[in-house]
């Protein structure tokens, strides 16, 4: 690690010591703000959060601070309660139906980007602005469009002999709704990274394909595809943790509803907490909790396979 | 010859058409936000705003400025605090090897994976005891933990390109570390700094989790609250609300034209959205 070279003499080593003691003193130096900053507004906020799952609080105690001890008794609510179930298969539904989705057009379009044309950069450029764009505008936008009287959307369905569909307020169609506005955010960002791993596959191998007589169907399952595993493992985790802690989205253009029909774990926890008059900061807690265990998990993954990679 | 150029002319026009299709949403917000309000439930409604009106963003103008407002200021200090801890500490991690680096990039990876959900009921519990509620401070502290962690990562990875000789000849003619990395380090690593800003920008700008939990009811409200009560209160003046929501896209438009680089740069460098 160090590339000072260790001296021979033994008079030096004091010296050297001391210079190395002296060089780690400022390399923490420069890092004490952040990792001051990490302890303080990471680790202890968590720690917050462990310690609400572990009490019975009511907005009394709340503001007092002295709640009862009860152990996993929240967890016990949480897991017995009703919802748990809904908001489970929700979160996977919407998790899953979204990166595989996000993906599959990611990659259909970075592929068709490749190839050279006029415009390319500037329209895959334009491309990047519905991920830009705060959440906020783009569900009240989907909101707006998905409208059941007055939307684009059942406009368009009635030319064709459709609908009308009660997109946000019918509970068969409400997750559909947020999983359409959440795919249509996350495009982009598969776009960008698939992108840029088609771009380390070597033209000449594409060249001596179709000099052998390969089809582009054959090109892209037996070069593109193989080639650009380690990129779209990377790409689909992040998808992973990052539409796990969707919520905005959600919460903007449903509230989770009708009747939890669009609820996933992370809207659930914020009802919980800060939706309803009557908070229940335990449950809510308790909730966030099992959502943090499993991104992490989730994360661990990412962070391990990343290493592999970097090793490779 | 001419058959390559036709396919390409064709590549192109396929390009226009999905690129009209994935930002057909922005197009209906613009359209929308034009829109006089007795047409707004018209039936069909027209593709384009053909009678036209500046009416919604003379209504978002006047009642969302303030909001407008505060976002400026919260997302230049996020900016701000962003940057000022995550560049020394990506220098360190860069340039010092310090014991335990691989702890702390661990710790900076994992931090991004947490939802902002858990992160703002935390700090509602503590801002609750500071008296930190509603504040602007307190928010633009919780927006900066969305950027810190992919502040210090891309500071780190930029400024281990720096070349250790310039460093070592900085250190022979007397520079302090202090000195070395204000007169040097920070200045070779300008690429980063406007990332970093950037992202530290769009992400507080864009907030709605700690915004909708920390400062919900503050004297002063971010513009996505502005717009999120917006929906809440008046669902009949849409072409308000999206006139306000056209305003508020105009920091991420600006941005990805001046900066597209920067921006194109950040998502895969990092690869680290949230």
């Amino acid at each position: 690690m160090t590339t000072i070279a260790p001296r021979a003499t033994t008079a030096a080593v004091p010296a050297g010591r001391r210079r190395r003691n002296l060089d780690q003193w400022a390399a923490w130096g420069f890092l004490l703000p952040v990792t001051v900053y990490l302890a303080v507004f990471y680790a202890y906020p968590l720690f917050r959060n462990i310690d609400l799952s572990l009490r019975n609080y009511t907005v009394r105690s709340f503001v007092q601070g002295d709640a009862p001890f009860t152990g996993l008794a929240n967890y016990g609510t949480v897991l017995g309660d009703p919802t748990f179930l809904p908001a489970l298969v929700h979160t996977a539904v919407f998790t899953g139906a979204s990166i595989a989705f996000q993906y599959t057009v990611g990659l259909a379009l970075a592929v068709f980007f490749r190839q050279r044309f006029r415009l390319s950069a500037t329209l895959r450029a334009m491309f990047l602005v519905p991920w830009l764009l705060p959440l906020i505008v783009s569900a009240s936008t989907w909101s707006w469009m998905l409208n059941s009287d007055s939307g684009i959307v059942n406009t368009a369905l009635g030319l064709v002999g459709l609908g009308p569909v009660n997109w946000l307020t019918s509970p068969q169609w409400s997750l559909v709704s947020v999983l359409i506005a959440n795919i249509w955010i996350g495009i982009p960002f598969n776009l960008v990274i698939l992108y840029s791993g088609l771009q380390t596959i070597p033209d000449s191998l594409y060249e001596a394909a179709a000099l052998d007589g390969a089809s582009a169907w054959q090109r892209f399952w037996r070069i593109t595809f193989p080639l650009l595993r380690p990129v779209s493992a990377i790409t689909l985790l992040l998808g992973l943790i990052y539409t796990l802690k969707v919520f905005d989205v959600i919460w903007i253009m449903t509230r989770g509803g009708p009747t939890d029909s669009s609820t996933t774990f992370a809207t659930w926890s914020y009802r919980l907490g800060f939706g309803t008059l009557l908070p229940s900061f335990g449950p809510a807690a308790a909730v966030g909790n099992l959502l943090v265990v499993t991104a992490l998990v989730f994360g661990l993954v990412y962070i391990r396979f990343q290493r592999k990679l970097e090793a490779s | 010859m001419t058959l390559a150029l036709l396919a390409r002319r064709w590549r192109t026009g396929v390009a226009l058409l999905l690129t009209a299709i994935m930002l057909f949403p922005v197009y209906w917000m613009l359209t929308v936000s034009f829109t006089p309000e007795q047409d707004m439930r018209k039936s069909p409604p027209d593709l384009f705003p053909v009678h036209g009106t500046l009416d919604g963003y003379r209504a978002a103008l006047t009642e969302q400025l303030p909001y407008l407002g505060t976002s400026v200021v919260i997302a230049l200090g996020t900016v701000v605090l962003t940057v000022a801890l995550s560049a020394p500490a990506g220098y360190a991690l860069a340039k010092l090897r310090p014991r335990g680096a691989g702890v702390l990039n661990f710790v900076l990876l994992a931090a991004q994976m947490v939802p902002g959900i858990i992160m703002a009921m935390g700090f509602y519990a503590i801002y609750l005891d500071l008296g930190l509620l509603q504040s602007i401070p307190g928010l633009i502290v919780a927006d900066s933990t969305i950027a810190v962690p992919f502040g210090v990562l891309i500071f780190a990875a930029l400024m281990s390109t720096i070349p250790d000789e310039l460093l070592q000849a900085a250190r022979t003619d007397g520079a302090s570390r202090l000195r070395t990395f204000w007169s040097i380090v920070l200045p070779m690593s300008r690429n980063g700094v406007v990332t970093v800003s950037v992202f530290a920008f769009l992400w507080a700008w864009s907030d709605f989790v700690f915004a909708s939990t920390l400062d919900n009811g503050g004297a002063h409200e971010p513009i996505t609250l502005g717009i999120y009560h917006y929906i809440g209160n008046n669902n009949q003046q849409w072409n308000a609300i999206m006139a306000t929501a056209v305003v508020a896209s105009i920091p991420a438009t600006l941005l990805l034209i001046v900066a597209q680089r920067y921006v194109a740069a950040g998502v895969t460098a990092g690869a680290v959205k949230d």
